[in-house]
């Protein structure tokens, strides 16, 4: 047996061993997410006892070194682990801003000090991380933030605003872009750094989305004292920071655009019956069955783009393509499921409906689009750097 | 498996894309055509194509092949879909084999020698209306002597018009739409009663319409099983999909890859047109498709590899993600070139010509969505 085969048959029996059989079924809705954080409450002893598990192991940060609270899993191993997960339903023990954007860039720019310091707490799931990039004037054209830190000797003295800030309520500690030098270059000026929602002159407004959900912030900043040691990377080139970031955020996203559910074709049937096996609507049995390929072939090329990695011949841009392709699928997939769900989908409240499931969700994947950066910008990205079109 | 060419794949990729590129770039295709050739393609360059060992690359050792897999001929494929080279590979070399192979038919040790050496050329019979429907196939077999009569009529026949041996799917039993009773045949072109009729095509290539009036055959024309040939059948068509497939993504890049370049050339308003935004977002978009098709193909290729019969899917996946994203190359292609992209002149427009007949060939993007929704069961 090779040395893969025996890891995958060691975690499929750990998992089984280990795997409660409440987190193996299907999220009902949002809420059964779990994000950790100071304030966060279980909502079940399982829900606990999974995270503490996986977190033991390494397995909330699969590949991140042991040392940094890791599973130092190779990628290979990863993705026997995750297949072996998603074999047995598992959900995901831990959903963490700090696994997928900060923790990638705290690996390649942090201190050691700031490595050991940030990075075990958050695979444990004991501090929630949110992103403070977005500012009022400041979205696609990100470099143009204005929010300043002011060097005062021992701490900067940050002063300004984001917004769109997802979870800034829920959040322990923000890692936020700020302007350090307003004299130079708007992309040479912004510096990365880190800083606890708890500080003094930190607070936050959540905003309702057209879901009529609340999951972000207009977040101020009020002559807030953040520790100079709390600079990551060098001053000044947190432009480079944020980018790298910005790649994690992307190939994160693009995650969406890999069906989870039921198949389309199924929740078809249930609204408009199938005459000899096949949808009684030809015209949405096309459209399913064109979205069915687009959405096969994605993954594969999820797949293909990280056998390329590992061959070192990915392209960085790369997780542009998959952000925009993944963004517009998941969107088309809930035009389709609206579609397909007729007037049932459109019920906003009550049970019958998990208060309104179907539409509130269609409605946030019009976010996928946007957050992360828009697929607009994401095109130019291809654009200049995949394509180096002039002017791009 | 991971998704990207092993050492040796990638090797051949490359004498490939050399050889062809060398031998065979779009201007050999435009000679045959301009000098209305009349077998539509190079012969000298078909033995060439045998010492590079292409001939023989599904052909087992034992029978003097390299015994390699689909995705070493997907590679040969796309290199024909960059260069447009007319050539009875695709026939031949994967279709031919595949069925002689498949069909485990008696002759294989003495025709897959002759095809890997270039000797022997082979054509599919398969489809008999405009739309591909293997299922629909109605030439009839009727048992006759000591063996079968057989007649109808064939259509889209690819590089009949020079096969030495043609495969004919004929229906034994049953009724048009039913997979049973369908058996396959190895028919000599010039036997008598079967006239074949030479059709040249928008992209000069050539097919071509075989009529079979009470054409007899001995039993052991029969491939594989008599009222059986359904299985091998499809088996064959898919081999053939997925290098159809690779094909398109060799002609939807050189397209795609033609046209950037022309984007940082061409200047209007004094600057390079590819600085409009408006060209740049549909280029990046199709990147974007391009580079997902072309997962999507060589997984079909891999699987047709690995686990032949659990292929179908992958294959209907990958035909029609090849089909459409190609068919967007060409066209855009061709309106990013504006009026330059209208003339015979400039290659660009060639390309479309071949996207479109290898789009309908074996099934359209719509044939293998339909497929796909089948075997979904919805
Ligand atoms: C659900 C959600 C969660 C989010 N979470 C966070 C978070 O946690 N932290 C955070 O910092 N931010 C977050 N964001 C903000 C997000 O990153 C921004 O909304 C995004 O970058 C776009 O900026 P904007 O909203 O200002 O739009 P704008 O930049 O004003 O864009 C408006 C339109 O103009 C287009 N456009 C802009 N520039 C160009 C160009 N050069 N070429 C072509 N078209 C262009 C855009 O594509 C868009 O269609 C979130 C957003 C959403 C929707």
């Amino acid at each position: 047996m090779s040395d893969l085969d025996s890891f995958r048959s060691e975690t499929r029996a750990w998992l089984g061993e280990n795997c409660p059989p409440s987190m193996r079924l299907p999220l009902e809705d949002d809420e059964d997410r779990c994000w950790g954080g100071r304030n966060w409450k279980f909502k079940s002893d399982d829900q606990k006892r999974w995270l503490e598990r996986m977190a033991a192991r390494g397995w909330t940060a699969p590949t991140w070194p042991k040392e940094y609270g890791g599973g130092g899993l190779s990628r290979d191993e990863a993705k026997i682990l995750r297949e072996e997960m998603r074999a047995i339903g598992a959900r995901s023990p831990l959903d963490s801003f700090g696994i997928w954007m900060l923790g990638p860039a705290l690996l390649k720019y942090g201190s050691e000090e700031q490595k050991k310091k940030y990075l075990p707490e958050i695979t444990r799931g004991e501090i929630r991380w949110c992103q403070g990039y977005s500012e009022p004037n400041s979205g696609s054209d990100l470099a143009s933030l204005q929010t300043r830190a002011e060097d005062k000797g021992d701490h900067f003295l940050v002063n300004g605003q984001k917004v769109w800030t997802s979870y800034a309520d829920k959040a322990d500690w923000i890692f936020c872009l700020v302007r350090t030098n307003p004299a130079a270059k708007k992309h040479e000026g912004i510096s990365f750094i880190l800083f606890d929602m708890a500080s003094p002159g930190v607070s936050t407004r959540p905003i309702v989305l057209i879901s009529g959900k609340s999951p972000f912030c207009e977040t101020f900043f009020d002559d807030v004292r953040v520790p100079k040691e709390n600079l990551v990377g060098q001053l000044n080139k947190g432009w480079d920071v944020a980018k790298y970031l910005l790649t994690h955020e992307r190939e994160m996203i693009s995650g969406i655009g890999l069906s989870a559910g039921r198949p389309l074709g199924q929740v078809a049937a249930d609204t408009v019956g199938t005459e000899d096996g096949t949808l009684a609507d030809p015209l949405l049995r096309g459209q399913i069955a064109a979205f069915d390929i687009d959405a096969a072939a994605f993954q594969l090329a999820l797949e293909r783009v990280g056998d390329l990695a590992k061959a070192k011949q990915a392209h960085p841009a790369m997780s542009s393509m998959l952000k925009y392709y993944g963004a517009e699928l998941n969107k088309r997939r809930h035009e389709l499921l609206m579609s397909a769900g007729g007037s049932d989908a459109l019920e906003w409240e009550g049970e019958r409906s998990r208060g309104g499931d179907r539409a509130r969700s269609w409605l946030r994947t019009k976010a996928n689009s946007i957050e992360g950066g828009t697929s607009e910008v994401q095109l130019n990205i291809i654009a200049k750097r995949l394509l180096e079109l002039p002017g791009a | 498996m991971a998704l990207v060419l092993d050492e040796q794949q990638a090797m051949l990729q490359e004498s490939a894309r050399n050889f062809l590129a060398d031998k065979a770039p779009v201007a050999h295709w435009r000679k045959l055509r301009d000098s209305r050739d009349a077998d539509g393609f190079s012969r000298d360059l078909w033995k060439e194509f045998a010492e590079m060992g292409f001939c023989g690359v599904l052909v087992p050792e034992e029978h003097g092949g390299l015994g390699l897999g689909h995705v070493e001929a997907g590679t040969i494929m796309e290199e024909i879909g960059r260069n447009l080279t007319p050539s009875p590979f695709l026939s031949s070399a994967i279709v031919g084999v595949s069925a002689l192979l498949r069909g485990n038919g008696e002759r294989k040790s003495e025709l897959l020698p002759k095809i890997a050496a270039g000797d022997l050329l082979m054509a599919l019979a398969v489809d008999e209306r405009a739309k591909h429907g293997p299922r629909q196939v109605a030439l009839a077999a009727k048992r006759s002597g000591n063996g079968f009569a057989l007649s109808g009529t064939k259509t889209f026949v690819v590089d009949g018009h020079v096969a030495d041996l043609l495969i004919v799917a004929a229906r034994s039993a049953g009724a048009p739409g039913e997979t049973d009773g369908l058996t396959l045949f190895l028919v000599d072109p010039k036997t008598k009663g079967l006239e074949v009729e030479r059709t040249i095509m928008v992209d000069s290539h050539n097919a071509a319409r075989l009529m079979f009036d009470n054409v007899q055959v001995d039993a052991d024309a029969v491939l594989g099983e008599v009222d059986g040939g359904w299985p091998v059948l499809e088996s064959v068509l898919n081999v053939g999909r997925g290098a159809v497939a690779a094909e398109l993504v060799g002609c939807g890049e050189e397209a795609f890859g033609r046209t950037v370049t022309y984007l940082k050339e061409r200047k209007q308003f004094g600057r390079a047109i590819g600085e409009f935004q408006a060209l740049q977002h549909r280029a990046a978009h199709l990147y974007s498709e391009i580079e997902i098709t072309r997962a999507a193909v060589l997984k079909a290729l891999q699987q047709l590899d690995q686990k032949p019969d659990k292929a179908e899917p992958l294959v209907s996946i990958a035909k029609a993600r090849a089909g459409k994203t190609a068919t967007l190359a060409v066209q855009e292609a061709v309106q990013m070139h504006g009026g330059i992209g209208m003339t015979d002149a400039i290659d660009i427009g060639l390309f479309m010509k071949r996207v479109r007949v290898a789009e309908e060939l074996f099934g359209d993007a719509n044939f293998h969505a339909d497929r796909l929704a089948r075997l979904k069961q919805y």
